[in-house]
């Protein structure tokens, strides 16, 4: 519950604060949240990659943006249409989930600390090679030309 | 053996993917920083992780974690590739604004 | 399989190379084309009739000869095939088309020498013929009607050939549209008999009729049988549908000859005659054909006498012949009608190629009073002219002489009355054609005066000092044809085609009608003789005395001023001002416009969504993901 409130605020905050690097950070602190409910889930290889590589690869990665492009403050933006209808689309939005949530799931049972053993980083493995090997390479190639795309379009022009 | 923390009935779980699903659309659509919208794509992304995760717990199956490993690789992939179209924008246009970069427009 | 479909086909792939690559075949070509398709199409028909017997004795052809190829419309229980049948009847029609058009084709050769199109000319002819033989050879009402219209079309293609006149137009449209009029009622006859018979097989619905009682008073019977003579007075030139005729002489005097004297106009009779049963069961139906008939021989011939225009005389004359043919089909003498079409296409084909020689001869002048004295200069037009002006005035032994008198035998037996009109008017039939030949071959040559403005439809653009006889290939065919006119009474048609008609009354042979009715020919002849050779002044006399009838003859009792007032002009100011203007300018157009400026306004409301705004973008893709989710959980899926 704990987790899932500081989750919760750093939610909020990161979409309340007006500097990207406070958003950043508030993000840095969902994950971080996120990874223990992971772990309470009884996902532990999850919870590790998630600190591991979201908390700590990708938001570095937002940080070192927002520190070399400088970005400042927003100011106060001009309102186009999109400001007045999202908030009741968006509460629109909640409500019918959650209302499917409500109806559709059967009244669930509790969460218990350990009962899920298949997380374990063996059975990832397992299932990983077995059953997923082809997505596991195509993801491979993907990472590759992430990799490729990014330094293409960063790269400064040879003169 | 430390005290174990409290229950929790599952739908909470579900209950809190949306919200920050939510929070992430909010995020995209009230923002005009271009990094924050990013960062609030990433907020949406780790929800639907999260709902991942509490399925497969209650499936008591293993794939819900491989999607969520497949999802958390796509995303650090896509994060790379979307800062350094937003580093290639700022460059031509200076700015950081969402409302400005509508060159798609008529 | 004899193969039957040759006969229509030899023509029309006749028509496809003339009309396709005449522009660059040499004349020498396109004549062998055109005039050689005709040829092997009546040789075909002769090796058909040959292999089913029709030239040995015996008794050939009792039944049809039917030849199916395809299955044409199939719907429900209806089923139209393309097939071609011949019969007695059809053998007789099929004889006189191939074998008159092909006379007619080298006729054609010669006389259009100097036109220009010339290629279009033969193509056109050909596209005829084929018409004209799938209209013959049909096995069922549907392939007469398409060779039915087929001719109509050719008829306003060849009657407007010389597009450039636009009477010539004029006269096309007035022929094709009066034909519609005509086709109107067809179609109809040919949907009550779908109605009642459920089929357009020949064979079928006259089956079906034989079967049924004689008809009494009006009902669907008679329905049907006047709707089909609707069509046959537009076609056949018929009260109150004639007035196409005179006017379509605009055309080349062949295609009037053909089309207007031989053939196409005798496609009313034909199907009439094809439909006998229908007919025969329907007796008030076939009284109005007779008295029509009656009128339109008797009033025709009226007009005929006063006419300057040679081509217009002989028209006249088509339209009052062809009175004569339906007044025997009135009668029941439908045998006698159909030999009155074969010895009435010898000889009136023999009367305007005549005609064409003469105008030829006259370097394109039209009008008799211009004409005389031709006898010395073109012999041989003279003496065919001849024969066929003594055939047609019914003067024994020559043909028109045995079918005029067999349809008013018939007549006489009908209603007494009907055979003293007919009499008057085959009288009238010799003065009017030998008022025509005296004029043109007799007399002063009135045209020496006034030499210089040889002004016609047909000028042919070379000037001769002296008019000059036809070149062979006009002559031949002149010379044949008289020997028909003068012979082709002996061949016995109506004993042939007796069988054919077993329910028509019987055809008497009384000799005391003959002899009446060969009298007034030959009284009409001397009248003629006399008004024309021995005291010209009489006629202009007789005119000036009697000048409102004159004048009533003489503007064709104005029909056709009668006609533009009550139907032409309002139809075409209503169509002017209220079709035009308010159904397709203002109806359909806004219709159209409207759209455009719907689909307009649309895009412009749905442009915006291309705001550009990234913003936007989004809350449109939240709203869409709504509107999916809504519609998955409206339509039962989820657990």
């Amino acid at each position: 519950m704990i987790f899932a409130a500081i989750a919760v605020v750093c939610g909020v905050n990161l979409v309340v604060q007006t500097h990207p690097i406070s958003s950043a950070l508030s993000l840095v602190g969902v994950m971080g949240a996120l990874a223990a409910l992971y772990l309470l889930l009884g996902g532990e290889f999850i919870a590790a990659a998630q600190l591991v590589v979201y908390a700590g690869a990708i938001m570095v990665l937002f940080v070192f943006v927002i520190m070399l492009l400088n970005a400042g403050t927003e100011h106060k933006g001009h309102r186009t249409w999109a400001k007045y209808a999202g908030v009741p689309l968006l509460l629109v939005f909640l409500g019918l989930i959650a209302s499917l949530i409500a109806n559709r799931l059967p009244a669930s049972e509790n969460v218990v600390f350990g009962q899920f053993t298949k997380g374990s980083p063996l059975e990832i493995g397992r299932a990983l090679f077995t059953t997923y090997l082809l997505p596991f390479e195509v993801t491979s190639v993907l990472i590759l030309i992430a990799i490729l795309g990014a330094i293409v379009l960063a790269r400064k022009e040879i003169d | 053996m430390p005290q174990l923390p409290p229950s929790v009935p599952l739908s909470w779980y579900l209950a809190l993917s949306l919200i920050l699903f939510v929070l992430g659309i909010a995020g995209f659509l009230f923002r005009r920083n271009i990094i924050t919208v990013f960062m609030s794509i990433e907020l949406m992304l780790n929800a639907v992780n999260l709902s991942f995760i509490t399925f497969s717990y209650k499936l008591k199956q293993v794939d819900g974690h491989i999607f969520s490993f497949f999802v958390m690789v796509v995303a650090a992939a896509e994060a790379a590739v979307g800062l350094a179209i937003i580093l290639t924008v700022f460059k031509n246009r200076q700015t950081l604004e969402i409302d400005e970069l509508s060159s798609l427009k008529n | 399989m004899l193969s039957l479909w040759l006969i229509p086909l030899l023509p029309l792939a006749g028509f496809a190379v003339n009309g396709l690559l005449g522009r660059r075949l040499p004349k020498s070509a396109i004549n062998a084309v055109a005039a050689g398709s005709v040829l092997l199409s009546f040789l075909w028909v002769l090796k058909t009739l040959s292999a089913l017997g029709v030239f040995g004795g015996g008794n050939p052809l009792e039944q049809a000869y039917v030849e199916h190829y395809f299955t044409w419309i199939q719907s429900g229980t209806l089923n139209i095939g393309v097939d071609f049948a011949i019969d007695r009847l059809t053998a007789v029609m099929l004889m006189i088309v191939t074998g008159v058009g092909f006379l007619i084709h080298v006729y054609a050769i010669g006389y259009m020498a100097h036109e220009s199109g010339y290629y279009r000319f033969f193509a056109y002819l050909n596209l005829f013929m084929f018409f004209m033989l799938t209209l013959v050879l049909g096995a069922n009402f549907l392939l007469l009607f398409v060779g039915w219209e087929g001719v109509g079309l050719c008829s306003y293609l060849l009657i407007g050939f010389y597009f450039s006149e636009k009477f010539a137009t004029d006269a096309g449209n007035k022929a094709f549209i009066v034909n519609r009029i005509g086709d109107f009622g067809f179609s109809l006859a040919v949907f009550l008999i779908v109605i009642h018979f459920g089929s357009l097989d020949f064979a079928t619905v006259f089956g079906k009729v034989q079967s049924m009682p004689v008809e009494s008073s009006a009902g669907w019977m008679t329905a049907i049988a006047l709707l089909l003579f609707v069509g046959a007075t537009g076609k056949s030139a018929q009260i109150p549908l004639y007035v196409w005729l005179p006017d379509a002489m605009a055309g080349p005097t062949p295609v009037s000859a053909l089309i207007h004297a031989a053939t196409m106009v005798t496609a009313g009779v034909y199907m009439v005659t094809r439909s006998s049963s229908i007919f025969l069961h329907a007796h008030d139906a076939l009284e109005v054909v007779a008295i029509i008939g009656l009128a339109t021989a008797f009033f025709a011939a009226t007009m005929g006498l006063a006419q300057t225009d040679i081509k217009k005389v002989y028209a006249y004359s088509t339209v009052s012949q062809l009175g004569y043919m339906f007044l025997g089909l009135g009668t029941g003498a439908f045998s006698a009608g159909i030999f009155h079409v074969m010895t009435h296409a010898f000889f009136k084909a023999l009367l305007f190629l005549g005609a064409g020689s003469v105008i030829h001869a006259m370097s394109g002048e039209q009008d008799l009073r211009k004409m005389g004295g031709l006898r010395k200069y073109t012999p041989i037009t003279f003496w065919t002219l001849l024969c066929a002006s003594v055939a047609i005035a019914g003067v024994p032994p020559f043909s028109g002489y045995h079918s005029k008198d067999a349809i008013l035998a018939s007549a006489y037996t009908y209603a007494p009355w009907m055979y003293w009109v007919g009499v008057f008017t085959a009288g009238m039939t010799a003065f009017y054609v030998f008022r025509a030949f005296f004029l043109a071959f007799f007399g002063e040559p009135r045209w020496k005066a006034d030499a210089h403005d040889a002004h016609g439809h047909d000028a042919h653009g070379h000037g001769h000092g002296e008019p000059h006889e036809s070149p062979p290939s006009m002559w031949i065919p002149l010379a044949v044809l008289a020997v028909l006119s003068l012979v082709g009474g002996y061949i016995n048609i109506p004993k042939w085609l007796e069988p054919m008609f077993k329910s028509a009354p019987e055809e008497p042979g009384i000799p005391w009608t003959a002899m009446v009715s060969v009298a007034a020919g030959l009284i009409g002849i001397a009248l003629a003789a006399w008004f024309y050779l021995i005291a010209p002044a009489i006629p202009e006399g007789l005119a000036r005395t009697f000048s409102t009838p004159y004048r009533w003859i003489y503007n064709k009792y104005f029909v056709d001023e009668f006609y533009d007032s009550l139907v032409v002009n309002p139809m075409v100011d209503g169509s002017r001002s209220l079709l035009w203007r308010v159904v397709d300018a203002r109806g359909i157009d806004g219709i159209v416009n409207g759209a455009g400026r719907t689909a307009r306004s649309v895009g412009g409301v749905l442009k915006r969504m291309q705001s550009g705004s990234i913003r936007s973008y989004a809350a449109w893709v939240v709203l869409g993901s709504i509107v999916v989710i809504v519609a998955i959980t409206m339509a039962g899926g989820g657990r």
